[in-house]
């Protein structure tokens, strides 16, 4: 395992953090009320704590004189490795409740695996973001379960977020070549590993909803090679504006 | 339907050791939720450890009306005090 | 009894009330909801705590705008921090003024509607990174010294509030100035920036402490109930006396021709404040007064579905077991 391979596969935790921080952030300001917009800028504030944890080490790790900052900001589309899931738009809240909770389990499960990486760093910030993210599963969860079994509206609307979103699920487990080097090693986390345990919580969790789990067999992948949807441009030419607008400067 | 959140109470105990205090209130639709949002909106900076919660119209009040009734006979009870009582000077600490 | 005896009866019985609650006021002890207080005092506190909730909530969206921009982890983070607190102190305060008897769904009709006021200082566009500079520094500036005395105000939610959302913001104004530092001490574009900020947002927050005293019809009124203590025009030349110096260490000239240290006082004359553009911006015409509007109206009317659904689900669930009892 080379240093690159971690690197890249720090990127690739990392991104997705990034990346559905942005995606919740945008909705600052406009929840459906204070109490629910307060709750889910907390977890935009874990998701980018965590996302500067992991872009610090990985800028420690590089022979370039990196910051966090500039592995933020400074990539091009292609680099950027987070799974697809995490960029699609905030359509309603019944989709951005299903895309977190989706996430959240996944992340739960990685989590809880990294904490046993060989390496301190990694197992480090996987003991602090785990306990964030049994809260975001919670939040979500509970959501869920009250849109599910909500009204008609809400129980109508969070299914077809659900069968929207499911065909992203899968791309969770995939691994590229960085991610088999780097969990070979033991200091990454086998994701085909976990996936099992998360169609069997996401499962239960739906039905608890009184919902009904797709039966979609046909699934979406790319954006752990860096082959992302049509959103991510918008939301990298958003978060980049500044650095493509004044190149070079210190803010 | 339009329903609207009920308000609730939140009472967090900020470490171990102390009572749980009034700390505001905020609208939620039931008491998971009410946990969860006091949790977001009151704790954010590292405030407690423990958290109530209580819909709001649960609470009883007496009446500050009959405040004179209620508590000022208490006023002129100085004898409940320790001060009350005279010492010697020679008795330091009692 | 004859009508007019007892009405003269009951005007005298309210007018006692009414000396024993203005001399409550003046020992400077508090008014807690549930006592008696006149109806003047009550719709005053509402209409005057809820546009402070409103401003807080309005407030988030020229802020937010950059959210998604912001040029940094670090600034994002302070950013997204402090958006966040200003919802939680419009929650603090729309608490506060529920407990004089309106709900929250009342106010935000006011709000929605266009009937209820809101600073008007948030209908300025925020066109550059340095207005987040700027408005952290100059807005909340002002927003501190309006702040800080209510939180010995007489009605005691409020006071309670006040005192919770002044220690939450000491960060706001710092996390402003930082980035003002940070653009004076780069480049050119950078202090140009800056200087362009400053130039849009001067003006609008010396508006912000409201208008002066001869024009003001609130504030012999509130002086007595401890809502204000000082005038707005006293406030606004503390905000002008702090002001000019931190400008100074960040080497930005207040576009103000006129702005000059007088010995004599021991205060900086300045020019003349554009009155005709605050009741314009007042009156609804000011440049974002309508998107400000839409998006909180978005906001809530997107938002019914959702906390129809939570509802819903309560009263489906009303045995849920897995909550634990407080004791």
């Amino acid at each position: 395992m080379t240093n690159e391979n971690l690197i890249h596969y720090i990127h690739s935790i990392a991104d997705n953090s990034l990346i559905l921080g942005q995606r919740l952030s945008e909705l600052c300001g406009h929840g459906p009320t204070l109490e629910t917009d307060i709750a889910m800028t907390n977890i935009a504030l874990d998701l980018f704590g965590q996302t500067r944890s992991y872009f610090q080490y990985a800028a420690e790790l590089s022979n370039e004189d990196l910051t966090e900052d500039d592995i933020a900001f400074l990539r091009k589309e292609r680099d950027y490795k987070n799974v697809l899931l995490v960029e699609q738009p905030n359509t309603d809240f019944a989709y951005i409740i299903v895309r977190q909770y989706f996430f959240d389990v996944y992340h739960y499960l990685l989590l809880k695996q990294l904490e046993n990486s060989k390496n301190v760093n990694l197992q480090n910030i996987a003991k602090k973001s785990l306990k964030e993210v049994a809260y975001h599963r919670r939040f979500s969860g509970d959501w869920l379960k009250r849109l599910g079994d909500g009204t008609e509206e809400s129980h109508e609307r969070v299914q077809k977020a659900i069968n929207d979103l499911w065909v992203y699920t899968d791309e969770l487990f995939h691994m590229n070549e960085d991610d088999k080097i780097v969990a070979n090693a033991g200091f990454g986390v086998d994701n085909s590993s976990l996936k099992d345990e998360y169609y069997q919580i996401i499962s239960d969790l739906i039905k608890q909803a009184t919902l009904e789990v797709p039966e979609i067999q046909y699934f979406q992948k790319g954006g752990k090679k860096g082959i992302h949807t049509e959103h991510m441009g918008y939301i990298l030419s958003e978060m980049q504006y500044m650095q493509l607008a004044y190149p070079n400067m210190k803010w | 339907m339009k329903k609207n959140w009920p308000l609730w109470e939140v009472f967090v105990r900020s470490k171990n050791g102390l009572e749980h205090r009034h700390f505001g209130s905020l609208h939620a639709p039931d008491a998971e939720m009410a946990i969860n949002n006091a949790r977001d909106v009151y704790t954010r900076r590292n405030e407690g450890v423990s958290i109530w919660v209580v819909e709001s119209k649960n609470i009883k009040a007496s009446n500050p009306e009959h405040n004179g009734e209620m508590f000022e006979p208490a006023a002129d009870k100085a004898y409940r005090h320790p001060t009350f009582y005279e010492l010697p000077d020679d008795v330091e600490h009692m | 009894m004859s009508n007019v005896e007892k009405n003269t009866s009951q005007n005298e019985k309210s007018k006692s009330l009414e000396d024993i609650f203005e001399a409550k006021i003046a020992r400077d002890e508090k008014i807690e909801p549930k006592d008696w207080m006149p109806e003047k005092y009550r719709k005053t506190h509402i209409r005057q705590i809820s546009q402070h909730a409103h401003s807080e909530i309005v407030g988030m969206l020229p802020e937010g705008n950059w959210i998604s921009r912001a040029p940094s982890l670090r600034r994002k983070v302070a950013l997204l921090a402090k958006v966040q607190d200003e919802a939680g102190h419009g929650l603090y305060l729309y608490s506060a003024c529920e407990t004089l008897g309106i709900s929250r769904e009342e106010m935000y009709e006011q709000l929605h509607s266009g009937k209820a006021k809101y600073s008007s200082i948030f209908n300025y566009p925020t066109l550059t990174w340095a207005d987040m500079g700027a408005i952290g520094w100059l807005v909340d500036g002002a927003a501190i010294i309006n702040q800080v005395p209510l939180c010995s105000t007489s009605f005691g939610p409020y006071a309670r509030a006040m005192v919770r959302v002044c220690k939450e913001e000491s960060f706001h104004q710092r996390q402003g100035y930082e980035i003002m530092m940070t653009l004076c001490n780069g480049t050119q574009e950078q202090k140009d920036m800056a200087q362009d900020a400053l130039n849009r947002w001067w003006w609008p927050s010396l508006m912000m402490l409201g208008p002066t005293d001869d024009e003001s019809i609130h504030t012999e009124q509130s002086m007595k109930w401890k809502l204000k203590r000082k005038t707005n025009d006293e406030l606004r030349q503390q905000f002008i006396d702090q002001t000019v110096p931190q400008a100074d260490i960040l080497g930005l000239k207040i576009p103000d021709e006129d702005l000059k240290y007088n010995n004599d006082t021991g205060h900086y004359d300045f020019g003349k404040i554009d009155w005709d553009e605050f009741w314009q911006v007042v009156k609804g015409h000011g440049p974002c007064n309508k998107e400000r509007l839409k998006a909180r109206n978005e906001a809530w009317d997107n938002g019914a579905w959702v906390r129809d659904a939570a509802v819903a689900y309560a009263e489906k669930h009303t045995d849920d077991e897995s909550i634990r009892k407080a004791i």
